[in-house]
């Protein structure tokens, strides 16, 4: 169990204000160089240093070529040739099934599809070909090279199509991975981790981050674990576990909660498939109390595994009923988004419920 | 659409009438010859004639539409920049011939569905100014109740199917629309239209092979305006001869700019559909914004590019010069047709800025059929939040 102890003082400023969140993290030693990044940049950096070392990887996607609609993907083309780094047509089946091909011939293919919400017409290839390759094989053939990369979440004005959070889905398939990171930090770490991992991996990037949030980098190879996640506030009445722009909102919350007297502890799980239970688990025996949050629709949620899971391994241990603060059971609405949204009210008040049980 | 005002002066003839009375309507039904400005390109099918029936009457309709179109999209384009409507806009302004040469060949029960660039075809069907602009801002009059928003426009009674956000879904959607059509044999005809980026989409070829096995009254409409999003058509196209695409199905070239030339090939496509199947049409245009408002349209193109097809090619410049060769009207009279047109537009506007924003309980609503008694949870499930209706 890695606890990188962080004492993280994030201010996040409300979306739509031209200034980013600072966040301060005492893990990064002082002789190594940092540079203040935002999220988008960062995995930028991360996808120069995957493709510089290795020579057979390859970065494609709709629109990649001119950076991409979130600039994620900038300089790349320019820096490694047209051969490396290229646009596809509108298909994201195709995208997903060329880029499998490719990585069964040994090569590290990082695939774009431009929103999480496009990502269903190459569901059958994820599901049926990526994740059970391997497998079926007999492990003669494999596409472990694979990282497929989608921004997900909302955004504030999203509506249906531009805010879906589709990773409870991934996480009900043995065979692949699925990692979702919290700041730019974070997600560089995870991303080289991801693309080098001999897995498939689905790296989901929260975009309401991607401007949003700044911190400090290092500008070196660096990777983060998979399958470890991060008790990133210490505390002792309950535990709250999340991932990705939700803790945030969390965090927010926890800062809250603590004027009232009651003391949070926060996990950011980063890697939803396989999860860390034992990290949530020691956790949950010290406080007695759990309770997750994500924007996804409550029903099926990925909050109901680990749900589940905590019961079966800390059903003495616990005090009150595990509380999950989730988006609604609709299609992610228009104007309603913020009735939708698990807000930081709502986990409050269910910290606060779930404390007085 | 009302009538507006014109003179109708015979060839030569000055009209002795007062000028003390103005000019008056005429509802002149006098048919009009029009060439189109480019000849069809066919495939597996002989092309229609390059000489199109038209009226006067329809000439100035056409003229009036489409101003009021493309002002309905600038105006759209101002109160997104003024945040009154979020989300995803996507402006159809230079594509307007497309909807309106559909228009005048069909009926209310032949049907339409598209992608996200929904604005236009939906004012066609006869949608209200007021409606397109309550949905745009959300608003509870607005024609999906608020609750869709720009990509999302629909309209039952004109069998306008909408407003898809995924690329290229609409489609295989049309395809069994026309299926239940020819079922019902009230020779009626879908027209899907996707754009030159969904082409690439397999369920597209997946439509199009069942259509034509079961000879399907469908239509399918690729609206060409060259660029996908950001990316050009030969960057994305192994063949950018999207009307030959469909391989065993006729295809059809047509010039998208030119109303007439729609008009015409939308007849043909009719009539070929509802005896031998699916048909392909491919409408070469072009669209001046840039995919949606959050995308400036100059990155991936010239701005020469743009203003030189504004130049040469615009739709609503095309039928004007008709309506003032034909002497339908004078320049003052479409000028003063376009100051209406802008009053309007502005009327409609200032109203659905005065709409409320639907009930908060319309969240939960039209999730399911009603009555089916779904509970939705939301902090705590010691709370119930709401009863799905």
């Amino acid at each position: 169990m890695a606890s990188l102890l962080g004492r993280f003082c994030r201010k996040l400023v409300v979306p739509g204000s031209a200034h980013g969140s600072r966040m301060v993290s005492t893990t990064s030693c002082d002789s190594e160089a940092v540079k203040s990044l935002n999220l988008y940049s960062a995995i930028n950096q991360a996808l120069h240093i995957a493709l510089e070392t290795d020579p057979r990887s390859y970065v494609f996607g709709e629109d990649v070529g001119f950076g991409g609609v979130f600039r994620c993907t900038t300089g790349l083309a320019e820096r490694f040739g047209k051969n490396r780094v290229f646009n596809t047509p509108l298909c994201e089946q195709g995208i997903v099934g060329f880029g499998i091909g490719l990585a069964a011939m040994g090569n590290r293919a990082v695939v774009e599809i431009q929103f999480a919400d496009y990502i269903y017409p190459a569901f059958d290839q994820i599901v049926n070909e990526a994740a059970k390759f391997r497998y079926r094989s007999g492990n003669q053939f494999n596409c472990g090279g694979l990282t497929i990369r989608a921004p997900y979440g909302a955004v504030g004005h999203g509506g249906h199509y531009h805010s879906q959070s589709p990773e409870a889905f991934f996480c009900h398939v043995p065979g692949i991975k699925v990692v979702i990171p919290r700041s730019p930090r974070e997600a560089k770490g995870l991303l080289l981790s991801s693309i080098r991992d001999p897995n498939p991996v689905v790296f989901f990037e929260p975009k309401w981050l991607y401007r949003q949030a700044v911190e400090e980098v290092p500008e070196h190879d660096y990777m983060i674990p998979l399958s470890q996640a991060e008790v990133i506030r210490e505390g002792s009445d309950i535990t709250l576990v999340g991932w990705g722009a939700q803790l945030t909102v969390m965090e927010q919350a926890c800062l809250d909660a603590e004027k009232e007297g009651i003391s949070c502890e926060l996990i950011d799980l980063k890697t939803l498939l396989p999860w860390d239970k034992e990290t949530v688990e020691a956790s949950v025996k010290k406080t007695g109390r759990l309770l997750i949050s994500h924007e996804a629709p409550i029903t099926g949620g990925f909050g109901a595994e680990i749900s589940a899971t905590i019961l079966e391994r800390c059903f003495l241990k616990l005090e009150a009923p595990v509380s999950r603060v989730c988006g609604l059971d609709t299609p992610f609405p228009l104007v309603f988004e913020p009735f939708y949204m698990p807000t930081k009210n709502k986990i409050l008040n269910a910290i606060k419920s779930t404390v007085n049980y | 659409m009302a009538l507006s005002r014109l003179t109708s002066r015979s060839n030569g003839i000055s009209r002795p009438l007062s000028t003390a009375f103005g000019r008056f309507i005429s509802t002149d039904t006098t048919p009009i010859t029009i060439e189109t400005s480019l000849p069809f390109t066919a495939h597996l099918c002989d092309p229609p004639s390059r000489s199109v029936e038209s009226s006067t009457q329809e000439l100035l309709d056409f003229f009036r539409t489409m101003a009021l179109m493309r002002r309905m999209e600038i105006a759209a384009d101002s109160l997104y920049k003024a945040k009154l409507i979020r989300g995803f806009c996507h402006l159809y302004d230079g594509q307007e011939a497309v909807a309106i040469g559909m228009e005048a060949v069909i009926t209310k029960k032949d049907a339409i569905i598209t992608a996200y660039r929904d604005h236009c075809i939906f004012l066609g069907r006869g949608g209200s100014l007021y409606e397109v602009f309550a949905e745009l801002m959300g608003r509870q009059d607005g024609c999906s109740k608020g609750k869709g928003g720009s990509m999302h426009f629909y309209k039952k009674d004109s069998s306008f199917y909408g407003g898809h956000g995924i690329v290229g879904a609409q489609v295989p959607l049309g395809c069994g629309i026309a299926f239940a059509q020819k079922y019902v044999k009230e020779e009626a005809v879908t027209f899907a239209m996707y754009g030159d980026g969904a082409a690439n989409q397999g369920q597209l070829f997946e439509a199009l092979n069942i259509s034509a096995l079961w000879d399907l009254p469908s239509i399918l409409v690729c609206e060409n305006n060259h660029y996908g999003m950001g990316t050009a058509e030969w960057r994305a196209a192994k063949s950018p001869s999207y009307y030959k695409r469909g391989d065993y199905v006729p295809g059809l070239k047509v010039d998208g700019m030119d109303a007439f030339a729609v008009k015409q090939a939308c007849k043909f496509a009719k009539e070929h559909a509802l005896k031998n199947g699916p048909i392909i049409l491919e409408m070469d245009t072009y669209r001046y914004h840039g995919h949606s408002m959050s995308d400036p349209g100059s990155t991936y193109r010239t701005r020469d590019e743009i203003s030189g097809v504004r130049q040469e090619r615009d739709p609503i410049e095309r039928i004007k010069k008709l309506v003032l060769s034909h002497d339908l009207a004078t320049e003052k009279e479409l000028k003063d047709m376009e100051k209406e047109i802008r009053k309007e537009v502005d009327d409609a506007i200032a109203k659905a800025k005065d709409c409320s924003m639907p009930e908060p309980s319309e969240l939960f609503t039209n999730v399911y059929v009603k009555g089916f008694g779904t509970k939705s949870f939301g902090a705590d499930r010691k709370e119930v939040k709401a009863a799905l209706p």
